[in-house]
């Protein structure tokens, strides 16, 4: 594995003078994974927040093919590429080994392109998709999605005088991408780029289709001020919100224990978005998130043992 | 020359299996799903050497199409009606990248009600996606006509996604003769496809489908309506080429009994086989009947199609779909808007007809041929927009 010194001397694959938001973590999480891949990378990206920065006509960020279609098939388009490059390889006109990324948020992945991603996956296709999850729809201003938290507010789910954010809890898709029984199924996060860097070198020595969930701190739909993108990246493992670990062939492993579990009010005083939860009369609230995480954590933490669920 | 006896869907797999695409995805559609279902046994026994994605819907069909076609191969699918539907978003994704994908699709009716049999409401309500669209009167043309649209597509003065359509059951599901080519001959024709732009080119990275927007878009666009434009030339100069090859020559229309016709008739697809029964009979009873058949609606050729009807006296349009404007169907206000400069121009109506498979007898084409003949006598049209066959009216 490359050491940071080795990895800020590698040429750029994302390069600099994209109209990112200061403080995204978008682009620290494709850059350390395109910093992680030594072969050539084709890349497919849903429409959203990466695509609309990296691609204004006429100039773009990419320094390797780039591919985007539309917000729902990041995954089928990718699954196209590939099948086209199989083609070529088998014809004899291509001969180098190249990897395919679909990258697409979590709009993109959870929500609208579900469908999509679940078939590219199923078909095996031999991809990496990576979804940038940072817990709603950030390129149309803050709407809540299917990995929208409980209690957050966004736009479409606001707080107000008789709701308090988001009604339901999260889907839990990196599960869901367990049990379709892929070779390599993690979740990542921002702030913790060696654990990244490993999980992204791995999946590229594995054939077919994997899935890599990376939770990304939005400065602007969260709420909390733009330097504090990593802290809060990391925060995020420390309360177990989003705990790091793999699935590879179907065996669990943490990828990161924290020494103490932080409470789950740590994480909401953090960030605007969960402020009204932490008013009075809203305790129960918190409690049942907190309940909500430990018990995914605690499940998490049997699979990884081997245990029954 | 092999004489076989194929379906329409049977006529097209044919086809496909010919031009040997580098891709196919593809979903399940009735009355599509034959092409598709055909295909994947190509591939099964190893007769083609396609990649084929049989992917969990048409949107990802038509993504991994685009995908593939991005990717510097020749890539296609097949679909129909809902099929086409769920298409739709994709559909001048692939325009606007100039991807030239060719694509069969069997004409069947848009739900709601649902309904499988044919009307052409699916690939009317496609027909600004920037795809060049051409009809077929039987199994023989849909063969003819998907070779051809691979020439089409993929001429570098072109570079426009082309769709060749069939009448759902009626053509897709009949069983007809017709003539395919060699395969030695067939391959020949087709040739090696030499892509654009490939994204597996590594070594010359581009970006595709950037976000594009008020300083660049409308000349995207343009772009795109100036190969159609283009696309007329190369369509007419690859349908007299097939004809010199093959013995079949194809132009934009089919003029049939045209030239010195009083009353006529314009349709696209299996009707027109109809209404040449029809013209036949009428012209042994001396009635100076005649046929217009629209074999590419995209793009429309406004001023061949205007010069043809410019000396008739009476036309009546036929549409197999509506456009629900009140105003006519999509073909009437297209060739109405043709007329418009014409010195000389018909009298014209209206007809909407066949919709969710709805059956065009003979006697009904006459009915139609009988009101022309009043009003080319009276020169005074009762109805301009007309149904027919519908009951209650």
């Amino acid at each position: 594995m490359a050491n940071l010194k080795e990895m800020a001397k590698q040429e750029e694959r994302l390069t600099g003078g994209h109209r990112a938001c200061a403080g995204c973590g978008i682009p620290i999480i494709v850059r350390q994974i395109m910093h992680s891949i030594k072969d050539p990378v084709v890349v497919g990206c849903a429409t959203g927040c990466l695509e609309v920065v990296t691609t204004i006509y006429p100039y773009t960020a990419w320094k390797v093919p780039f591919l985007h279609n539309a917000f729902e098939n990041s995954a089928a388009t990718v699954s196209g590429m590939e099948s086209a490059y199989r083609a070529m390889k088998k014809k004899g006109k291509i001969n180098k080994e190249i990897k395919f990324l679909a990258f697409g948020g979590d709009g993109g992945t959870y929500d609208i392109g579900f469908q999509s991603l679940s078939g590219a996956m199923e078909r095996g296709h031999d991809m990496l998709y990576v979804c940038y999850n940072n817990e709603a729809y950030m390129n149309t201003s803050v709407q809540r999605s299917g990995a929208t938290p409980f209690g957050a507010h966004t736009t479409t789910a606001p707080a107000g005088k008789v709701k308090q954010g988001k009604e339901q809890f999260k889907k839990n898709l990196t599960e869901i991408m367990v049990a379709h029984e892929i070779p390599y199924v993690a979740q990542a996060a921002v702030g913790n780029w060696m654990d990244l860097t490993k999980k992204i070198e791995k999946a590229m020595t594995i054939k077919g289709p994997k899935y890599i969930g990376i939770l990304q701190p939005c400065q602007l739909g969260w709420g909390y001020p733009m330097e504090m993108t990593v802290e809060i990246g990391k925060l995020a493992v420390d309360t177990c919100i989003w705990p790091l670990y793999e699935v590879e062939h179907g065996k669990y492993k943490l990828s990161y224990k924290p020494k103490e579990k932080k409470p789950i009010t740590e994480w909401l005083k953090s960030q605007a978005r969960f402020k009204h939860l932490l008013k009075p009369g809203n305790e129960k609230l918190v409690e049942l998130i907190q309940a909500n995480i430990d018990k995914h954590w605690n499940n998490l933490l049997l699979k990884c043992e081997g245990g029954v669920v | 020359m092999p004489i076989l006896a194929k379906t329409g869907n049977e006529a097209m797999a044919e086809a496909l299996r010919q031009i040997n695409p580098d891709v196919v995805a593809a979903y399940p559609i009735t009355p599509a799903t034959e092409i598709a279902m055909i295909f994947a046994q190509f591939v099964a026994d190893g007769d083609v050497d396609t990649e084929f994605v049989a992917v969990e819907s048409e949107h990802s069909a038509m993504s991994a199409t685009l995908g593939a076609a991005a990717a510097g191969v020749r890539a296609m699918t097949a679909t129909s009606s809902q099929g086409l539907a769920l298409m739709y978003e994709i559909l001048p994704i692939v325009s606007a990248l100039r991807l030239p994908i060719v694509m069969p699709e069997v004409n069947r009716a848009l739900s709601g009600p649902i309904n499988i049999h044919c009307d052409h409401s699916d690939t009317m309500a496609a027909r600004d996606f920037g795809w060049i669209h051409i009809f077929s009167e039987n199994a023989q043309e849909a063969y003819d006509n998907l070779l051809q649209a691979v020439r089409i597509a993929e001429d570098t003065r072109v570079r426009l996604p082309a769709m060749v359509t069939t009448d759902g059951f009626i053509i897709s599901h009949c069983m007809e003769k017709i003539e395919t080519i060699d395969d030695a001959k067939a391959k020949e024709y087709i040739g090696e496809f030499k892509a654009e732009y490939s994204l597996l080119d590594v070594d010359n990275p581009i970006t595709v489908g950037s976000l594009d927007l008020q300083d660049y878009y409308f000349e995207h666009k343009y772009a795109v309506a100036e190969a159609m434009k283009a696309s007329k030339d190369v369509i007419i100069e690859v349908g007299k080429d097939f004809g010199k090859k093959f013995g079949r020559e194809y132009k934009l229309f089919e003029d049939y009994q045209l030239d010195d016709a009083e009353i006529v008739i314009v349709a696209l697809g299996s009707t027109a086989g109809t209404a040449k029964a029809v013209v036949n009979d009428l012209r042994g009873k001396g009635i100076k009947a005649g046929l217009l058949k629209i074999r590419v609606f995209r793009p429309f050729p406004h001023v061949e199609i205007a010069n043809a009807l410019s000396k008739a006296k009476a036309v009546a349009v036929m549409d197999r779909s509506d456009s629900f404007s009140s105003a006519g169907g999509p073909v009437f206000t297209e060739i109405r808007s043709a007329l418009f400069d014409s010195a000389a121009k018909p009298k014209l109506i209206n007809y909407v007809y066949g919709l969710g498979g709805r059956d065009i007898s003979k006697e009904n084409i006459e009915g139609v041929y009988d009101e022309l003949a009043v009003i080319a006598k009276t020169g005074k049209i009762k109805n301009l927009f007309n149904y027919l066959g519908v009951r209650g009216i």
